[in-house]
């Protein structure tokens, strides 16, 4: 019996130091989860490394926005019509284009990144704001969004029968609307309706909560469908059985046992979701539907910038880089994860 | 094949319905009084009370809802007023706006041209060059061709509508000066001559087209990928076919099936609005109309813009089906 056992733990016979060693190496590999393959797999990415410090660069700005528009001085808000000389920062003849400046911009030692025509307010400043906002209403969307497609995916496709079809025929009518025109419809008469619905009158802290939740609303739908078939095929997997034999009932199932194996296709829709928020905020504030002033919004920005195209392109310039180069960065990282997931998928 | 069609003409009823009415009630339940935005200045009491008359706003909701209905699916449209002051709102009947008081249909079907062009436009540029780049890089995998046009997707893909649209603005219209102004005026064919029309609309299609050209790259080349390492692949060259038959009808055939669903539906939803483009360009066609009329609270033309994107986002699902049955084998319309 206890020959036996020691036999079947060495098969090669070799001294019992060394077959120690060996299970002990041989446990080491074969107990990396794949979360840990994953994650060691990034860290090889230079392409991962790379947009991820970016990313860290634009979170610390958002959240140490206060700060940093403290060591340049000039508060977002402000409207700056002089510069430390006393002298005109703003051509009032010329309808209030920047004085001096690279193109029109009135980029100076004191205005990094130029004046706003008209108003004077700092562009750094107001970029460094905006930040916030983008990245809290596509982490917020997000969240609405993941929460909601997970549970409804889950429930859908774990009870089946008239739930699933009830919740099916749901997603079917979500995925018809015409997404953007009805966001963009939506948004105005919830804020507009502030005051009735959450006592909150009409301002950009309600705005942005409604653009979070108007953007997750219509976009759990389609997160759902693809869980929804993953949990049809993980119900009937072993240990799920197993699971409902002990007596487990469906919350301990569906949350404890098959919730886990979803995570790999969670963490790879968050990546892709986040920048395609941060693309619909602009594009909604740009629109005149989403933030409004005086808080600073990058797509707000564009908008104001595109009436001075001509005279000052750089206005237009900085929140536009601004938004590629966080989408890129939040585009790159999303594909390195689902690289490092999935390997067989290929950059694709 | 027959019943299969009805039962979806069916569900597709019931799925505009639905939208129709959550809509509706959605927006409906706004505050902006709408009697007030419709006699504008001129507003007291009297006119008012008038106004809320004529166009039925006293009734409850659901009243006002089978009015609106009655104007869509009644072949001789419906009339607005009150008895006496009746006018006539042919079928389909979206109500009138209340910025202006013309029929939103007109609305509707004058500014439709310009997006049918513009969407359609940039559908034939993405398709080329997102499935001509797609092939490329599946057929050079590994290859510099490859990695450039991976790149190129990568970075289409993160360049947001509204920059890279004023970027092409500015460089083509406003530095370089090859193309003059947008004007608010939209070009038609017909009456401008091909070349004006070419000049209007080349960078709303560049525009509109990147993201969809990058997204179907990245889709041709997996697909193409995935498919050249099929079995049928391996007997087709075995059999001694040429490679240019074994690359085009052997596979391109079978990995452009999924991107004809994914085509389908994209086209059909811009067909709705492109309301990024239209705005950077001054396009007077449907997403114009929708964000001003958003902008401006006007609400039967919100709704009009709404339910005739929804039409083709549907219509354009059940095609899609259809269309895969025919070119997918495997594919039963059940």
């Amino acid at each position: 019996m206890t020959l036996g056992v020691s036999e079947a733990q060495s098969p090669e016979g070799g001294l019992p130091a060394d077959h120690l060693a060996d299970t002990a190496e041989a446990k080491q590999i074969e107990g990396r989860s794949l979360g840990q393959i994953a994650w060691a797999r990034l860290k090889k990415d230079k392409i991962a490394v790379a947009s991820a410090i970016v990313i860290l660069i634009i979170i610390g700005v958002a959240i140490f926005a206060p700060l940093i528009v403290k060591i340049n001085g000039f508060p977002p808000d402000q409207f700056n019509k002089v510069d430390a000389n006393g002298d005109p920062l703003l051509n009032t003849r010329d309808g209030g284009i920047p004085i001096g400046g690279l193109w029109g911009s009135g980029m100076s030692s004191e205005h990094w990144l130029g004046v706003e025509p008209q108003n004077g307010r700092d562009v750094f400043s107001r970029l460094v704001y905006g930040t916030r906002v983008s990245l809290l209403v596509a982490l917020g969307g997000t969240i609405i969004a993941i929460v909601l497609g997970t549970v409804i995916g889950m429930v859908s496709g774990y009870f089946r029968g008239t739930v699933d079809t009830l919740l099916s025929r749901l997603m079917d009518i979500i995925l018809s609307f015409p997404y953007l025109l009805f966001v963009m419809a939506l948004t105005p008469v919830i804020a507009d309706r502030g005051q009735d619905l959450f006592g909150i009158p009409d301002n950009n802290t309600l705005r942005m909560g409604v653009l979070m939740f108007v953007l997750g609303f219509f976009g759990w739908a389609y997160l759902a469908r693809i869980v929804r078939g993953q949990v049809l095929s993980l119900r009937e997997r072993e240990f799920v059985e197993a699971a409902r034999s002990l007596g487990a009932g469906p919350a301990y199932v569906i949350f404890r046992q098959i919730l886990p194996n979803l995570i790999p296709t969670l963490l790879v829709y968050t990546t892709l979701l986040i920048p395609s928020y941060i693309t619909a905020e602009a594009a909604l504030s740009f629109l005149g539907v989403g933030i409004k002033e005086p808080t600073a919004s990058w797509g707000r920005m564009i908008d104001d910038a595109s009436d001075w195209i001509e005279s000052n392109p750089l206005y237009l310039f900085f929140p536009g880089t601004a938004l590629f180069i966080t989408v890129l960065a939040f585009n790159l990282l999303g594909d390195s994860v689902r690289d490092a997931l999935d390997p067989r998928a290929g950059r694709s | 094949m027959g019943r299969y069609l009805i039962r979806r003409l069916l569900q597709t009823v019931l799925i505009l319905w639905v939208i129709s009415a959550i809509t509706f009630f959605l927006f409906w339940v706004t505050p902006a009084n709408p009697a007030l935005l419709i006699c504008g200045k001129n507003c007291n009491t009297e006119t008012i009370a008038q106004v809320n008359a004529t166009y039925g706003f006293d009734d409850p909701l659901i009243v006002q809802y089978g009015t609106y209905m009655k104007g869509l699916v009644n072949p001789g449209g419906r009339m607005i007023g009150t008895e006496g002051s009746e006018r006539k709102c042919p079928w389909p009947c979206f109500g009138e706006s209340y910025q202006n008081g013309v029929p939103v249909w007109d609305s509707i079907s004058e500014a439709f041209p310009a997006t049918f062009w513009l969407a359609t436009g940039a559908a034939v540029l993405w398709l080329f060059f997102g499935v001509l780049l797609g092939l490329l890089a599946a057929l050079r995998k590994g290859k510099w061709l490859d990695k450039l046009s991976v790149g190129i997707a990568l970075f289409g893909v993160s360049f947001p509508t509204i920059v890279f649209g004023y970027l092409l603005l500015f460089t083509f219209i406003v530095k370089l000066n090859w193309i003059p102004f947008p004007d608010t005026a939209n070009a038609a064919l017909f009456t401008v001559g091909p070349a004006k029309w070419l000049q209007f609309y080349i960078l709303p299609w560049i525009t509109l087209a990147l993201v969809f050209a990058a997204l179907y790259t990245r889709l041709t080349r997996a697909n193409m990928i995935d498919t050249m390492n099929e079995d049928y692949i391996r007997t087709a060259r075995a059999k001694g076919l040429g490679e240019g038959t074994v690359v085009f009808k052997h596979g391109l055939r079978a990995a452009l099936t999924p991107i004809v669903t994914i085509f389908g539906l994209d086209l059909g939803g811009l067909l709705g609005g492109a309301v990024i483009t239209e705005q950077i360009f001054s396009i007077t066609g449907l997403g114009k109309l929708s964000i001003d009329s958003v902008l401006s609270n006007d609400l039967p033309a919100i709704m009009g813009v709404v339910l005739f994107a929804a039409v083709f986002v549907v219509v354009a699902n059940i095609i899609v089906d259809i269309l895969y049955a025919f070119i997918d084998p495997r594919v039963r319309l059940s």
